[in-house]
């Protein structure tokens, strides 16, 4: 029997004229590990709320067909009874906790079931230790950071073992290396628990190695139900934004069957002769000394762009030492030059938002001084928070909003907004009007964001900077961070540890790199690595050109 | 004032205890009008705070409470028209008669806002320390829902919190500064409104999957025996108790306002402040099995 089927389920929200999921007929067989791909607003939230019976029971609505989840009709079972058959996490992990400790939390959904304090002391115990957060269990909830919440959500829907776990982008507020812990977890879970897992995700190269199957939608109906390479052949005909950096790497490169994942994918180039056997040392270790070599002792300093000409925004031995807790920042000298785009990364808690606080002139430090040459713009996580009006017209002035592209929306409601258009609004509320800042941060811009939103927002940085303003971007997000930057820092406990181009830092490691460049591995060009698929598929062809001719 | 997981008698007893003995300090701080027991009870919270680790949480809502306690003690002053011992005569005020502020008056009122700021301070010690997930399990199964709103809106503080700080950076961002006056004022508010409005639609939607609704409810507490904590807890807050029982009938620290000030001060008004700090910080003593 399968733990989930749709039989031609359409689905209206209450008050919009449009359906979200339209005619979806789809059936998800126990152990199944089942990734829902598409563009924003295509309907893989809907049909991940229709799933665990939010919709219609929750949204109201209107809803056609049957939606059968573990032998119950959602029709007829709201979600507190589906929750025994089915686990959900959706997107925010803020909202996604509703008790004050993490024992509590996961207790929870046990004690609703009316389980005996035994059995829900020892549904806790597997739980916690199957999701790795024992240590946390006598935590306070709002203490936790985002990629713990992840976790301890994901205890508490996995703890009354569901047949069936459904994640609405899981990984969107984590860092890469708790983004892919979490896809790991998943696959474990599903091998050694049977667990059905139904993951909806934009970031298809962290989650397609290991689906059994992906379902893409487009307006809100079934338009790809295949095995992920299948899939990937398919989207390069029909939706090329779906593409994995690698399946365009070899599309570029001409090369097929395109990889779900960098180990098949450098299976493939080994089978081609394009590539050796990984050897030695980690990649890290092979491309920055050679960018050393290349250099001199200049390798070992950040590059900087017209070191002459007064930065647009600098600071200089910068600290910031909380109260009764250690330093978040450690020190930080920093100069960006006009013009310059830079991307900060490093993982969750390095520094990085705090970094761009200081620079914005959020927050005071506590030692060392921040210098700008004009006014900064700042554009935090969320750009929700920057809108406070009824009307997205009220927001800005209207040559503004059409300077954005958002005149013709400017009498929705900022809330109506796409993720991508709300982000646009905000980013002109911060830029202000005519008088552009010296230069503009963001924290996080791509969270939750398809391709074709990223593709959008790189390009308005692109000009941006081509008009003078600096760029710091704070982002987890390598392959935007190699779209859009020529510079890296890599900040780890409150401090660089590598300030170099893109080139040089997202070829040489495994967390903070590209799939291209993790596909090429040592590989990689050391003069000139590539990042993007155009780069690396212009060197395997260079390599097929030579290979020939030899 | 939110739950702080702490090392402490106080985060060592069962939840149901240890909001006993934040009770019984109100009850006290209600039952005595006494400068001296006040000052002791004070003395007892501030002590009780320190010991369990949220001093600096019970202090913040003293202060948060002092405006209130100001404004009580003024309006005591303005109204009452008992007390011998006239300070300032403002004659004739229209509609309000004749209006003398009081020496006496104006003490009561300092005294009446003193107690406020006890009751509130004794509430925060009483929100740091008391697990609310436990006290929602003890109050289930007299009152599921009830219980469920009361943790929720425990939940909700924190996660608005976090908001509100989000959207003020956010409009300390913007390049006038987020404007002022009342209709900027205004427009955050909505906005902040809002946010609230769906932060519970979403809390809500998680309570949903989490199963609750779900029809079977009843929830069997694991029957534990009382620890030493329990014990010591409950017990200085029924003596707490029972010592205010006992001053009241055998009428020690007995304070009268009006006409004059007459306040009892003898070895046993001593006797029974000294009793109520050291009841109250007694089961701090213990520090054996504090952590959970």
């Amino acid at each position: 029997m399968s733990v989930l089927r749709f039989e031609h389920f359409s689905y209206t929200y209450a008050g919009s004229t449009e359906p979200a999921v339209r005619d979806v007929s789809l059936t998800v067989e126990p152990g199944a590990f089942v990734v829902l791909a598409g563009m924003s607003a295509s309907g893989k939230s809907t049909l991940i709320r229709a799933a665990c019976g939010l919709v219609p029971h929750f949204h109201g609505g209107a809803a056609a067909g049957h939606v059968v989840v573990g032998g119950l009709d959602t029709r007829e079972h709201g979600p507190g009874e589906l929750s025994a058959v089915c686990g959900t996490l959706l997107q925010d992990p803020e909202t996604q906790v509703v008790m004050n400790t993490v024992r509590a939390e996961i207790a929870f959904p046990l004690e609703n079931r009316g389980l005996a304090a035994a059995a829900v002391a020892r549904g806790v115990e597997e739980a916690a230790l199957a999701l790795g957060v024992a240590q946390l269990l006598d935590r306070a909830t709002h203490e936790l950071s985002g990629g713990e919440l992840q976790r301890v959500a994901l205890a508490a829907a996995l703890a009354p073992r569901p047949q069936l776990v459904l994640l609405d982008e899981p990984t969107s507020q984590l860092d890469p290396v708790a983004g892919d812990e979490l896809i790991w977890l998943l696959r474990r879970l599903n091998e050694e628990w049977g667990t059905a897992v139904v993951l909806a995700e934009h970031r298809l190269e962290r989650c397609l190695a290991h689906a059994d199957r992906v379902i893409v939608l487009d307006g809100g109906a079934v338009v790809c139900d295949a095995p992920p390479s299948a899939m990937l052949a398919w989207s390069a005909q029909h939706a090329p934004a779906l593409q994995t950096p690698a399946a365009r790497l070899f599309v570029r490169a001409g090369l097929r069957p395109a990889p779900a994942g960098v180990k098949e994918a450098r299976a493939t180039l080994r089978a081609h002769g394009l590539i050796g056997e990984r050897s030695g040392p980690p990649a890290a270790s092979a491309a920055m000394p050679a960018a050393r070599e290349r250099r001199g002792l200049a390798g070992l300093l950040p590059r900087r762009r017209d070191s002459g000409s007064p930065a647009a925004l600098s600071c200089h031995g910068l600290w910031h030492e909380p109260h009764g807790a250690r330093a978040i920042l450690r020190g930080i000298d920093l100069r960006v030059a006009p013009g310059e785009r830079v991307a900060l990364m490093g993982r969750n808690g390095a520094g990085k938002s705090t970094l761009l606080r200081h620079l914005g002139g959020l927050q005071q430090p506590t030692r060392g001084r921040v210098a700008a040459a004009g006014r900064v713009a700042l554009l935090l996580q969320n750009p929700g928070d920057y809108l406070i009006h009824e009307r997205a017209g009220d927001e800005v002035p209207p040559a503004v909003l059409d300077a954005a592209g958002l005149g013709l929306l400017a009498d929705r409601h900022p809330r109506d907004l796409a993720g991508g258009e709300r982000q646009r609004l905000a980013l002109a509320i911060v830029l202000g009007g005519d008088d552009l800042p010296a230069a503009v941060l963001l924290d996080e811009p791509t969270r939750g964001m398809d391709r074709a939103v990223k593709g959008d927002l790189a390009a308005r940085l692109r000009g941006l900077a081509d008009q003078g303003v600096a760029v710091i971007v704070a982002t987890h997000d390598a392959e935007f961070a190699a779209a859009t930057c020529e510079r890296v820092v890599l900040l780890a406990d409150g401090a660089p540890i590598a300030d170099a181009s893109a080139a040089e830092v997202l070829a040489g490691g495994w967390h903070f790199a590209t799939e291209c460049a993790r596909v090429l591995g040592d590989d990689n060009d050391p003069l000139a690595p590539a990042l993007t698929p155009e780069q690396a598929g212009e060197l395997l062809r260079g390599r097929m050109t030579t290979e020939v001719r030899a | 004032m939110i739950y702080t997981p702490g090392v402490s008698a106080l985060h060592a007893a069962r939840a149901g205890i240890a909001a006993l003995y934040g009770a019984a300090i109100v009850a006290l701080a209600l039952s005595f009008a006494h400068p001296l027991i006040l000052a002791a009870l004070m003395v007892a919270v501030l002590g009780a705070a320190a010991l369990a680790g949220v001093g600096r949480a019970v202090l913040r809502a003293g202060l948060f409470a002092l405006p209130l306690a100001v404004m009580i003690a003024i309006v005591n002053a303005l109204v009452v028209r008992e007390g011998l011992t006239v300070l300032v005569r403002f004659g004739d005020v229209g509609p309000f008669g004749q209006v003398d502020v009081t020496l006496e008056a104006l003490a009561y009122g300092l005294l009446l806002g003193l107690r406020v700021a006890l009751i509130g301070m004794a509430c925060a010690l009483a929100a740091a320390t008391v697990d609310p997930d436990e006290l929602l399990r003890a109050l289930r199964p007299l009152s599921f829902r009830s219980a469920l709103t009361a943790t929720l809106a425990t939940r909700m503080v924190p996660v608005l919190t976090r908001d509100a700080r989000r959207m003020a950076d956010a409009r300390r961002c913007r390049p006038d500064g987020g404007g002022s006056g009342p209709a900027a004022r205004l427009g955050l508010v909505r906005a902040v409104t809002t946010g609230a409005l769906d932060r519970a639609v979403d809390v809500a939607a998680t309570l949903e999957l989490r199963g609750y609704g779900h029809e079977v409810r009843g929830v069997r507490a694991a029957r534990t025996p009382l620890s030493r904590h329990d014990l010591a807890v409950g017990g200085a807050a029924l003596a707490l108790v029972a010592l205010a029982i006992g001053a009241g009938l055998s009428r020690v620290a007995r304070f009268d306002a009006y006409p004059h000030f007459a306040v009892a001060a003898g070895p046993r008004e001593l006797l029974l402040a000294a009793a109520i700090v050291g009841l109250a910080l007694l089961p701090f003593a213990e520090r054996r099995g504090v952590g959970r």
